[in-house]
């Protein structure tokens, strides 16, 4: 790998139009993220967090500024190439889990795979990674509402893993979780880490930006 | 694929939602396909029953022509055309044979005690042949009287060259039996008597009165130049007589019978229409419902045009089984319909016997039911899908 940063943001800033008047949600943030990083964003509700990480996973363009992933400007992409970027080089992982309801723990990991045209043995991959993230044969087939909050936080992580993208993006991944189960889906992402993945994680809580190298501190759209 | 099977699963778990879709699909399909079977059945028996009198004009007086076709009883009843004017047609027709005709009606005994009413037509003996073809029997000659009869009515009484009838009580000789000539647009003699005009006005007592003046054209282009002849002889002054040819009559004919059927398929069409309301409905209410799975999907990589995939195969599904199963019930109810309509229009007639209902027309209205259905569904899905497809996933992610 080059020395090249995975992320780039250069004068990121976002503004909602609204008839109150506009809301600036990121204003004139510059920061980079190198490979194999471990961050923690952080800040109070309301401090453009949310819209950080809908930046870095490609989800949102900036109002002004550039962005550059891997080296290539993804600010002024088409809807179907920035699709493409979060298919293969972006894994989510959400608060709610978000497991689609009618897929079973196996399809949902498959999922991701299934939407990269002509990729062999999605059904092995998927189990593989299942099984990484400590999901027992036993559950492959169950649906989402079978599932304990933590069992579906492991297999949302499969499913963000699956494509093996360069970049894990994790919005308050414990929130909905008790604090031993939190732990754990902790000491997953940490383990991810160390296997070289770059992981962002927003969230409030001290002890889960405890695990995180580096600690970006937003408040009102701006790191301090 | 997993989008298909996906919108499968979807319909599965609200399953009494697809069905009540699926039902109005069905519902829609088989009004089209039976109503235009019902149509094209209708369709076939007119142009099986009616004969194609292509070199006959007929005229009728002015007065009379309230009803739909000179055969229409009340131009037998209402008002005649004059001797006077008859040797009028004849000057203009000529050289063209000009046949007027009598019609009336009477009690008519078969024998073995058995009698009924029927209608009596006076033709001149020497127009006869000119006019009607024989099954057996002979023509009536000038100076022996005889009947002739239509081979319905000599079916149903048994009646055979040689047997006597008595018409309001007056015995007469039956020469010959008619020829089936089918629904005609000048005479119908199938159901009838056709006896000699001098017997037919002895019998009634009327002269110099008749209903129907048929000119039989010997070519046919020069229909329109008789017709004008005609016209302009009787009609300068006011409308004396209506002059119509029987290519006319039957272009009419065929043109209230399509139009028949465009209407029943509009019906159909509505209830199509209906069905794809229900459809479009249903498929917003699943876009609503999943808006947060929706943005789930596009946020891990999904493309718009695979979520438009999803929803699309969605109302397709629902599409494909009402039409399946609309195609099967209207094949089993238009036939039923179909028969039912037959038996009514040609109820105690022979016409209809041997009419097929299963022709290429009705398949054609089947299959057009089904892939109207299928289409109707697709486009009904069409917005909900697109509406899906381009939602911001942020938004979509927040929703509810």
């Amino acid at each position: 790998m080059s020395d090249e940063p995975l992320l780039l943001f250069e004068d990121v800033s976002k503004i909602y139009p609204l008839p109150a008047g506009d809301v600036v949600a990121l204003d004139r943030v510059s920061l980079t993220v190198d490979p194999g990083e471990f961050i923690a964003v952080m800040g109070p509700s309301g401090s453009g967090k949310s819209t950080l990480l809908n930046m870095m996973g490609c989800l949102d363009i900036p109002t002004s500024g550039k962005i550059y992933l891997s080296g290539r400007e993804v600010s002024s992409m088409s809807d179907d190439d920035l699709t493409r970027i979060r298919r293969d080089q972006i894994g989510f992982v959400f608060q709610q889990f978000n497991l689609i309801p009618l897929l079973s723990a196996i399809e949902n990991v498959e999922f991701p795979l299934l939407l990269t045209a002509g990729r062999a043995e999605n059904r092995r991959r998927a189990g593989e990674v299942l099984a990484a993230v400590g999901i027992g044969a036993s559950h492959f087939f169950h649906r989402p509402g079978e599932l304990s909050g933590g069992e579906q936080q492991r297999v949302a992580i499969a499913r963000a893993l699956a494509n093996d993208p360069d970049l894990l993006l994790c919005d308050e991944p414990t929130g909905n979780l008790d604090s031993k189960t939190g732990t754990l889906i902790m000491e997953l992402l940490a383990a991810e880490n160390r296997r070289g993945k770059t992981v962002v994680i927003v969230t409030h809580d001290p002890e889960v930006a405890a695990y995180a190298r580096r600690t970006i501190r937003l408040v009102d759209g701006r790191i301090v | 694929m997993i989008f298909f099977s996906f919108a499968v699963r979807n319909l599965k778990r609200h399953w009494i939602r697809s069905s009540l879709s699926i039902i109005g699909i069905i519902i829609g399909v088989v009004a089209i396909a039976s109503l235009g079977i019902m149509g094209n059945s209708i369709n076939l028996l007119v142009a099986n029953v009616i004969t194609d009198v292509g070199d006959t004009v007929v005229i009728t007086p002015h007065t009379a022509f309230v009803g739909t076709f000179a055969g229409d009883p009340r131009t037998a009843t209402d008002a005649a055309i004059p001797s006077r004017e008859v040797a009028e047609i004849r000057r203009a027709a000529n050289p063209h044979r000009t046949i007027p005709v009598l019609q009336g009606a009477d009690e008519v005994e078969f024998g073995r005690g058995r009698s009924g009413y029927a209608r009596i037509i006076g033709l001149a003996p020497g127009d006869i042949p000119a006019l009607l073809n024989l099954a057996e029997g002979q023509y009536p000659r000038q100076n022996q009287p005889g009947a002739l009869i239509g081979i319905h009515l000599a079916r149903e009484y048994g009646i055979a060259p040689g047997a006597r009838l008595r018409i309001g009580g007056e015995s007469i000789r039956v020469a010959g039996v008619l020829a089936e000539r089918g629904l005609a647009f000048d005479i119908n003699p199938d159901y009838a008597i056709v006896v000699p005009d001098s017997w037919y006005e002895n019998h009634f007592g009327v002269s110099d009165a008749y209903p129907v003046v048929i000119v039989r054209v010997s070519d046919i282009d020069e229909i329109d130049t008789v017709k004008e002849a005609i016209e302009s002889r009787l009609n300068r002054r006011k409308e004396v007589v209506d002059v119509a040819d029987s290519r006319e009559i039957l272009r009419q004919y065929k043109e209230v019978y399509r139009q028949i059927t465009v209407f029943l398929l509009a019906i159909g069409g509505i209830s199509l229409v209906i069905a794809a309301v229900n459809i479009l409905n249903v498929m917003y209410i699943s876009v609503t419902e999943r808006i947060r799975e929706i943005g789930v999907m596009r946020s891990i990589g999904a493309q718009r045009r695979d979520i438009l995939r999803i929803f699309l195969y969605e109302a397709m599904i629902l599409g494909l089984i009402g039409a399946i199963i609309g195609g099967v019930v209207s094949a089993a109810s238009g036939y039923l319909i179909s028969v039912v309509a037959l038996d009514l229009v040609t109820a105690g007639m022979a016409f209809g016997e041997g009419l097929t209902v299963f022709d290429p027309g009705a398949v054609g209205y089947i299959i057009f039911g089904m892939a109207f259905g299928v289409a109707t569904s697709i486009a009904a899905g069409f917005y909900p899908a697109w509406r899906a497809a381009h939602l911001n996933p942020i938004d979509a992610m927040r929703a509810r």
